[in-house]
């Protein structure tokens, strides 16, 4: 209470009751007065500390505020940028179940088969140069026999290290894909439908393909695309029963044979979300790396379509070979094409992703046995995005009489995965 | 050819910096009309962290920083593609998509996705029940950079709706 007011309540009491003036004299209540007044100032003088206090408490916790921040910007730094962080591994795999019955008993089997397991390692010196490389098993086991028969391969596909020229560029040396056909470089088992590779890309690309060289590309707003490559290139044997057998030609970048390099250029639109448009041109000057043989250069040419719309999707595929020589011409195989056509529909059900296709396969390969067509039509079930479970239907008819005992019907199943 | 192929590969230019198209600071500014606000964290909380998670497929990590003012919100955030991380930038208002870009591009395919002709199908997405409403066309050879996209779209929009409802609550308590 204020102090006037204290001591206007004190004159107050001593004028209104003459017998308390002896009691309560006005020194008395001034001394209160005092008193209180310095009690007042010493309450002030706590508030105006405890203010203070409060302010460098304030100040205190921002900083502390600031300092996680830092901590925790730092940390997640750290993990973007320490070796480990850049350094990435990756891979896919497939196991098949093929249960064939073919023409007659001799083409009859059920067969279980790891047929791929592959892992990718991949690591960024700096943010545009960066090493990426493929090292895959294929057929679970790999055994050393005296006649050289053996199912098993272990390969490195890709090993090669990219820079990033400008935005719109780049180039590349080392163990790459020919960039030909749509398989050749995404075969990742949910990246496509059957159990089995498609026969066109298998046989006449022949998938997967890889060579060591360098190359070079370019990509644009415009959803225009170029690569083009100088590389090692095959080695198609002459004689024997895959003579012109252009799958027999390649040579993996294992000792091979550079004697004649080759040189493979694709064009390719993807403009429009869901479209893509490519063509490949291949080129070797001596497709079997031998001079007289009677096989000399040879071209492949490919386009391809993939269409998207919804849940439908279509791809088409052609490919065809053109070797010079007179041996080659005289075996009647100088051109070999493949084309398939693909429709599907992949469909949201249950939660999860179900695909049903059916595909449509016409070679001319090499041999007799590699000519033929190919009806099959089956489905995809991804319970994850990167985990497939696939059932197929092959019904395969060959062109000629001679080769009809290659003639098969084949139920196969699938697993495969990503990551 | 040949020459011209060693000549582009040897006679790289010298170009020291990232293979960058827009920094995330240029992204932010413009986002802002030229002044960009001062960024803001989010620290993921435990319901959110639930949530981030289940879009995103792994730790969200501790906190997420943003930059704000009235309905809009930018984020830039990082997804490994197929090998290597992908930085976008996502601009959200009053809970769609207003822009989105990719700002460092590391992968060695997948490309598509830094154009126009790509992004422009998350335009004005926005989430039900955690997914995009906007179907967005994959690209062959490229579907793992298609969906750290997708992702990091969901997740942006994710932050946003936390983001806003964040201060709305602040806002109340005031």
């Amino acid at each position: 209470m204020h102090a006037i007011q204290l001591s206007l309540i004190a004159l107050g009491v001593l004028t209104s009751n003459p017998s308390s003036a002896a009691q309560v004299t006005l020194q008395e209540v001034w001394a209160m007065l005092q008193q209180q007044q310095a009690q007042i100032a010493a309450l002030s003088e706590k508030l105006e500390a405890t203010e203070a206090k409060l302010n460098r408490t304030e100040t205190q916790v921002k900083i502390t505020e600031e300092q996680l921040g830092l901590t925790v910007d730092y940390l997640a730094d750290a993990q973007a940028s320490n070796s480990v962080g850049r350094t990435s591994v990756g891979g896919y795999g497939e196991l098949h179940y093929n249960a064939v019955d073919g023409e007659g008993d001799s083409g009859d089997f059920k067969e279980f088969d790891f047929h791929r397991f592959v892992l990718s390692f991949g690591h960024e010196f700096t943010d545009r140069i960066r090493f990426i490389s493929e090292f895959e098993l294929e057929h679970a086991l790999v055994q050393d026999t005296d006649d050289g028969s053996n199912s098993g391969e272990v390969e490195l596909e890709q090993a090669y290290i990219e820079m990033d020229l400008d935005e719109n560029h780049w180039s590349r040396a080392g163990v790459f894909l020919v960039p030909v056909g749509i398989l050749n470089e995404t075969h990742e088992p949910p990246a496509f439908y059957g159990v089995e590779r498609n026969d066109v890309e298998n046989i006449i690309i022949p998938s997967t393909w890889w060579e060591a060289g360098i190359s070079g590309g370019g990509h644009y707003a415009s959803g225009l695309s170029w690569d083009f490559g100088v590389h090692s290139g095959l080695q198609m044997p002459t004689s024997g029963v895959n003579a012109y057998r252009v799958r027999s030609g390649r040579q993996k970048v294992s000792a091979a044979n550079a004697e004649k390099l080759a040189y493979t250029l694709r064009l390719k639109y993807t403009g429009l979300p869901g479209l893509e448009l490519a063509a490949s041109y291949h080129h070797q000057s001596d497709a079997s790396q031998l001079r007289g043989d009677g096989l000399g250069s040879g071209g492949l040419v490919s386009f391809h379509g993939i269409w998207n719309q919804g849940p439908f999707s279509l791809r088409v595929l052609w490919a065809q070979w053109n070797l010079n020589g007179d041996a080659v011409k005289l075996a009647d195989v100088d051109e070999q094409t493949g084309w398939y056509i693909e429709p599907s529909i992949r469909l949201d059900l249950g939660g999860s992703d179900w695909g049903f296709y059916t595909r449509y396969e016409d070679l001319e390969g090499a041999r007799s046995r590699d000519r033929f067509e190919q009806w099959e039509v089956g489905f995809n079930f991804w319970p994850a995005d990167n985990i497939v479970l696939k059932f197929d239907y092959r019904d395969r008819q060959h062109d000629l009489q001679g080769s009809a005992g290659f003639d098969f019907q084949a139920i196969d199943l699938g697993v495969g995965y990503q990551f | 050819m040949i020459i011209g192929c060693v000549l582009t590969l040897v006679g790289a230019p010298a170009y020291a910096g990232p293979e960058v198209y827009q920094t995330p600071n240029e992204f932010i500014a413009q986002a802002f009309g030229g002044h960009a606000p001062d960024a803001q964290a989010l620290w993921i909380k435990p319901g959110l962290r639930g949530e981030l998670t289940e879009v995103l497929g792994h730790n969200p990590g501790l906190r997420v920083r943003y930059w704000g003012r009235g309905t809009r919100t930018v984020w830039v955030l990082d997804e490994i593609g197929k090998d290597f991380p992908i930085t976008a930038g996502i601009v959200v208002n009053d809970g769609a998509i207003e822009d989105i870009r990719v700002l460092v591009f590391r992968e060695s395919r997948g490309w598509e996705i830094k154009y126009r002709f790509f992004t422009r199908q998350f335009l004005n997405a926005r989430l039900d029940h955690r997914h995009l409403t906007r179907k967005i066309d994959g690209i062959t050879g490229a579907t793992l950079s298609v969906r750290a996209m997708k992702r990091m779209a969901r997740a942006a929009l994710l932050l946003h709706e936390h983001s806003v409802a964040s201060s709305n609550t602040l806002a109340q308590a005031r």
